[in-house]
Parts: structure tokens; sequence; C-alpha cells
């Protein structure tokens, strides 16, 4: 005879535990956060250094990045104006709440007006983890191909915001490759309520309604 | 490959509850939602590695993923959301909103209780 012990325990419950322990730190702070996932290289770290750069004055961010080696998206962030941790994974390819706990212990909370985290670079994997964040945001670039929401449901199911990049790149062969359209009703199939902003983090194009929406967000957290 | 850290953690949970027991866990069932990304073979292989070896070498991972569902604005109805045909299952209706996924959760452990420890 076998014995069945009944556990009912959620897998992840020791990240949930810092993903509370976060989200404490943000409400006491009045700090909205956002987690930024994405594919590598869809210009994460370009709209978060353009967004610093542009609203330099009006809101003051801080980004803790993610990234399997290197130092070098901190960097471009630090050059932008903005405080910025880098979190090396080693090879994981997400970040966790623990990694992220630490990251604030560093970040001048007192003096910030919003937190990004840019996750690592991967459509599966960070969408499975908890920060602590107030919203997930997926970025997706037009470089990539219009099938991606519904290859990658999670994910776009999951946020409260997508950023479709590159949109500059429509203006030339790319044209007939990506229908925002289609992506737009692809996303709006898994989370009717998702917001879309079209941008190029290149030239600016329809950066401001992205802008727009952050400060709108940001004044009611405060 | 996030199966690696959800392996580990279903590994730490088995043992803390095989200390309790003091008994040979043979099997642990394993429930998932839609969106959770996990691969049966990814996160079995992956739980293997972590408990050769171990007390908990040879235990089996059922998994079960459980549907997304969905609520139709319309008529109310709850649906099992299929993403090629998003649609209300009694009113046909586009217009719903999807239920939050289920977790990921470790429902029970099957512990071989009629042999002494080894």
């Amino acid at each position: 005879m076998n014995k069945k012990i009944q556990i009912g325990k959620k897998i992840l419950s020791a990240n949930e535990e810092y993903a509370r322990e976060n989200r404490k730190v943000f409400t006491e702070h009045h700090l909205p956060c956002f987690n930024l996932i994405s594919s590598p290289g869809s210009g994460k770290t370009s709209i978060l250094a353009k967004t610093i750069g542009d609203l330099k004055g009006k809101l003051t961010a801080a980004v803790i990045e993610g990234d399997i080696a290197t130092e070098l998206d901190a960097q471009r962030i630090r050059s932008a104006g903005a405080a910025a941790i880098q979190i090396n994974t080693d090879g994981a390819c997400h970040l966790t709440a623990a990694q992220v706990n630490s990251a604030l212990q560093k970040l001048p909370l007192n003096d910030l007006d919003l937190v990004f985290i840019e996750n690592v670079g991967n459509l599966v994997c960070p969408s499975a983890f908890e920060l602590g964040e107030d919203s997930k945001i997926v970025v997706l670039s037009v470089a990539e191909g219009d099938d991606k929401p519904l290859k990658y449901p999670g994910i776009f199911s999951k946020s409260k915001v997508m950023l479709i990049n590159k949109i500059d790149l429509l203006e030339g062969p790319a044209k007939d490759d990506f229908d925002v359209e289609k992506v737009k009703a692809d996303a709006r199939k898994l989370n009717p309520n998702i917001e879309i902003f079209c941008v190029s983090a290149k030239t600016g194009k329809g950066m401001n309604e992205w802008y727009d929406w952050l400060l709108r967000v940001t004044a009611k957290t405060a | 490959m996030h199966e690696a850290m959800i392996a580990q953690s279903i590994f730490d949970i088995i043992a803390a509850e095989t200390k309790k027991q003091n008994a040979k866990p043979i099997k642990a069932k394993i429930s998932c939602g839609t969106f959770n990304a996990v691969n049966d073979d990814v996160l079995s292989i992956a739980f293997e590695s972590i408990s050769r070896e171990t007390v908990l070498q040879n235990v089996k991972l059922e998994i079960e993923h459980k549907p997304m569902q969905a609520k139709c604005h319309k008529c109310s109805q709850v649906f099992d959301f299929e993403i090629v045909r998003p649609l209300c299952s009694r009113c046909g209706s586009e217009q719903y909103d999807l239920l939050p996924d289920e977790p990921l959760l470790i429902e029970e452990i099957e512990f071989e209780v009629d042999q002494s420890n080894e």
C-alpha cells in the first residue's frame, strides 16, 4: 500500500515570496515598475535609453538590467542619464525575484519616479517568473515577423502593453512582410485590453504616445 | 530552459516532505496552466538529473496541463480558450476575457510505505 500525501503547494512559491517583498518596496516608495520582455535584439535597451533621454526633467527612472553576460546595457542606460544596476544571470534565461530584490537595495529609490526591469532577451522563460512588477511590457520588432503573438501566446496574454518597435523598417523592403494590423488583432485575441504603441526608438516616430501613457501612469502612482 | 529552476523547486518540496514522512517517494503529481511554458520532457529530464543518486532518484513526475479558460462578455459562458478559434463555445461571440492561468502546483506526492527505508 502506498501513501498519497496532498501537497497543493505552488512550485515557484520561493520566487513569489521575493516578488511580494519587491512589490512592497515599490508600493512604499510609490514607484510603478515595468518588466520589459522580448526576444534578443528587439530594441528594449534602445527604447529605454531614448525614453530616459527624451523625458529628462519630467521623469526620473532607473533600470535593472538582466543579461547573461556583460555590463553593456547598463552602460548604455547610464550614458543616457539614468541609474542602472546590471544583473548577470551566467547562462540563466530569465531574471528571478531574488535577483531583483538585491538590485533594489542598490538603487536610490527615494529619488525615482519609476523602475524599469529589462529582462533577459527571451519570449518564453521570463514570462513564467513574477518579479514584483506592476505590469509586463512586451516588445516586438518589425524584423522578427508578424507571427509572434500566436507563437508565443504566454507573454502576449500577460502583458499590459505591447510596443511594436522598428516601425521605420515598414518604409523599406520589410513593409510587405509585417502586417501591423494582424499583429494587433492577434495580440488582442489573447489579451483584449492590451495597450499597443507603434514606435521607432531610432527615428523617434510614435514615441510621444508611449511617453504620454508612461507619464499618465506614473502620475497616478505618485 | 527555465524548467531547470522549476525542477529544483519541485526537488526541494519533495525532499522536505520525504524527511517528514520518512518514506521513499515514488511519484509526484504536478499541474500547470497553459501559459506556464512547461515542456514535460524537458522538466522530466531536468528533474531526473537533479535527483540522480539522491533519495528522490526514480521519482516519476506526472504532469497535467489545465486548459486556458475564458468568460464570454455576452452570455457569461466559461469556455476552454483555443487560440486558433477564439470564440465563445455557446454563443460564438468574440468578446471575452481570459481567466487567470492556473499556477504551477505540486498536487500530491506518493510514498512507498510497505518497505523499510534503505
